[in-house]
């Protein structure tokens, strides 16, 4: 006999992550959950949805609410514990440093809870990494546009070609032991203050 | 000094953190040879997991909390220790501009008074059952929090039940405002900024305060994971020296101006440093006018970092009183233990400034400030009553507690 579905509530004010962590549940078969957002509306939902697991991110300033709730007996009708085993280190670890943490009602067995812990951490992961790679892609951006009007200058002050323009930018800043955007920034500035900008 | 070790310390955004503030950016911690990094924390919850995974060694606590984790209170297991607290009072009970209208009503006025303020919130809550009305919500911080132990005993002792007349929630510090502002609750228990921000906001009217309900009694503590201070206790030493320097500085009035610049920064408390400085200075704005509020916050005299054991016993009380853990004498051991005074004392020796020799004190015994036997120099303590006239020697700790018991418990 498979056992009933586990209800799942995902507390995440980002909505983006919190849509990853409900799909990736979903692919894995779990079909009851539920994303909350606001973080007023935690109270009702969870006396609401009766949840047998919480996953909620540690950047959220209502996880001592939380708590409390869990140890008041008539707010919440079934006990429920952090999933974090005391005898478990490398989960609580896992799932500090990915910035989750996670509840479950009380006499679940570990087995059942096991992976979607490690869902939510590999997504919130996953999420941190996309993060990232947004912000580096957006640097890039930033410092290409930065080079280009860079090169524009020296091509219109120094009469240099476009690629003598980038090398001069180059050399320099492999002399000064800096990058070539940071180069091209102070070239930019320099010629703003002497009004050629 | 070249040799630097690195201390991770999480914090609250809260004017108690100080000290800590203080130890980094004024150089006592360099000072020791010390890098430490202050991580600002969103929940009590997280400083508490941080510390359990190794992110911190130590943090800035609510005093409870060290005494709750030892006791098997938290989800986690968790040993720590408090060698030194950050300061006396600092808190304030703050109730919505319409429940302060009910209040004066019923002959509230003086916030110093707070056995007068309590009679008249009695009253409303009485007009309120009368008329059929829902209980009134009060926010604290934490369960295992000051707030919500002074503000029960306060509450208790004006002849309110606080598990039956009102509802006691839990809103973290920086939402309070906007809690009350959404009509979620009617007053709150927190500590400084949080008061005046919301006073500040044309919300709220500070009714009393922590100092008003018990002077001179603790609020914050350092908390060390004890694995780390038992492996560290040389760099531990150190950081409890420059801690030491800090609380003499912040104390120091002359130095309040550019301690609230400090606190008011973006990575710390990132309020307007004029809303800080009312705190540090003991002058309020309740809402009804300024206020002066004698010790309202005390972060170095009458040995303000002292680990009180009694301090310790007294959480102690209210968590069995409140129902949190069930009174034992091995529990009450764990409690006061989880204060070290020992590593205090062995730590700021060499400075040749005056320690306590006592560990534990009866609290609420000394009606003007007092001489007290010390190491070194002179130590002053006190005035420490409670707003009660109540006693609690630690001595008699079980009596204390049955005598608690005849009251709502």
């Amino acid at each position: 006999m498979t056992p009933k579905q586990l209800s799942i509530l995902v507390i995440d004010e980002n909505t983006i992550r919190a849509s990853i962590i409900e799909a990736g549940l979903r692919e894995a078969g779990h079909g009851q959950v539920t994303l909350v957002h606001d973080v007023h509306a935690i109270a009702r939902r969870v006396s609401e949805v009766q949840p047998d697991v919480i996953v909620i991110d540690l950047e959220n300033p209502n996880r001592d609410m939380l708590e409390n709730m869990f140890n008041l007996s008539r707010a919440v009708k079934r006990p429920i514990a952090m999933f974090v085993d005391r005898s478990d280190q490398a989960a609580i670890e896992a799932a500090v440093d990915a910035g989750v943490s996670a509840y479950v009602v009380d006499g679940l067995r570990q087995e059942r809870v096991k992976p979607i812990l490690d869902m939510a951490i590999s997504r919130f992961n996953a999420f941190s990494r996309m993060e990232r790679e947004l912000e580096d892609a957006r640097n890039e951006l930033e410092s290409r546009k930065v080079i280009d009007k860079a090169k524009g200058i020296l091509m219109r002050s120094k009469g240099l070609s476009e690629d003598e323009a980038y090398q001069l930018l180059r050399r320099t800043a492999m002399n000064q032991n800096r990058k070539i955007s940071e180069i091209a920034q102070s070239l930019i500035t320099a010629s703003e203050l002497l009004g050629g900008g | 000094m070249s040799v630097s070790d690195s201390i991770t310390a999480g914090f609250l955004p809260l004017l108690d953190s100080a000290i800590l503030v203080a130890a980094r950016e004024r150089g006592f911690a360099e000072e020791e040879g010390i890098a430490l990094t202050l991580a600002r924390e969103t929940s009590w919850a997280n400083i508490r997991d941080r510390i359990a995974v190794g992110h911190f060694e130590m943090a800035h606590m609510l005093a409870p909390m060290p005494i709750a984790a030892n006791l098997g209170l938290t989800p986690m297991r968790l040993d720590l220790i408090a060698p030194m607290s950050l300061g006396l009072g600092g808190n304030a009970v703050t109730v919505s501009r319409n429940l302060w209208a009910a209040m004066a009503g019923e002959g509230a006025a003086r916030p110093d008074d707070p056995g007068v303020i309590g009679a008249a919130l009695r009253g409303v809550i009485q007009t309120r059952r009368r008329k059929g009305e829902d209980p009134l919500r009060f926010g604290v911080v934490h369960p295992h929090s000051g707030h919500n132990f002074e503000l029960r005993y306060w509450l208790a002792g004006c002849g309110i039940d606080p598990e039956r007349d009102v509802e006691i929630l839990i809103v973290p510090p920086p939402l309070t405002a906007d809690a009350m502002a959404a009509g979620r609750i009617d007053g709150f228990c927190v500590g400084e900024p949080w008061n005046s921000v919301a006073v500040a906001a044309g919300l709220a009217h500070i009714a009393t305060v922590k100092a008003a309900i018990w002077r001179s009694s603790p609020e914050k503590v350092l908390g060390v994971r004890a694995d780390w201070a038992r492996e560290h206790g040389a760099v531990l030493a150190r950081l409890l020296r420059a801690l030491h320097r800090a609380s003499v500085w912040c104390g120091e009035a002359d130095n309040h101006e550019e301690l609230a610049d400090l606190l008011s920064a973006p990575a710390y408390l990132n309020q307007p440093a004029a809303l800080l400085r009312g705190a540090l200075d003991g002058e309020l704005e309740t809402g009804g006018g300024t206020w002066r509020f004698p010790d309202f916050f005390v972060p170095a005299q009458k040995a303000a970092i002292f680990p009180w054991q009694s301090h310790a016993l007294w959480f102690y009380s209210q968590m069995v009183r409140w129902g949190q853990v069930p009174h034992s004498a091995e529990n009450a051991e764990t409690a006061r233990r989880s204060f070290r005074p020992d590593i205090y004392r062995a730590a700021l020796e060499p400075l040749g400034v005056p320690l306590p020799a006592a560990s534990m004190k009866v609290e609420g015994a000394l009606a003007v400030p007092t001489p007290v036997g010390v190491s070194a120099g002179q130590l002053v303590l006190g005035p420490d009553g409670f707003f009660d006239g109540a006693i609690f020697d630690p001595v008699h700790l079980d009596a204390y507690i049955a005598s608690q018991r005849s009251a709502f418990r």
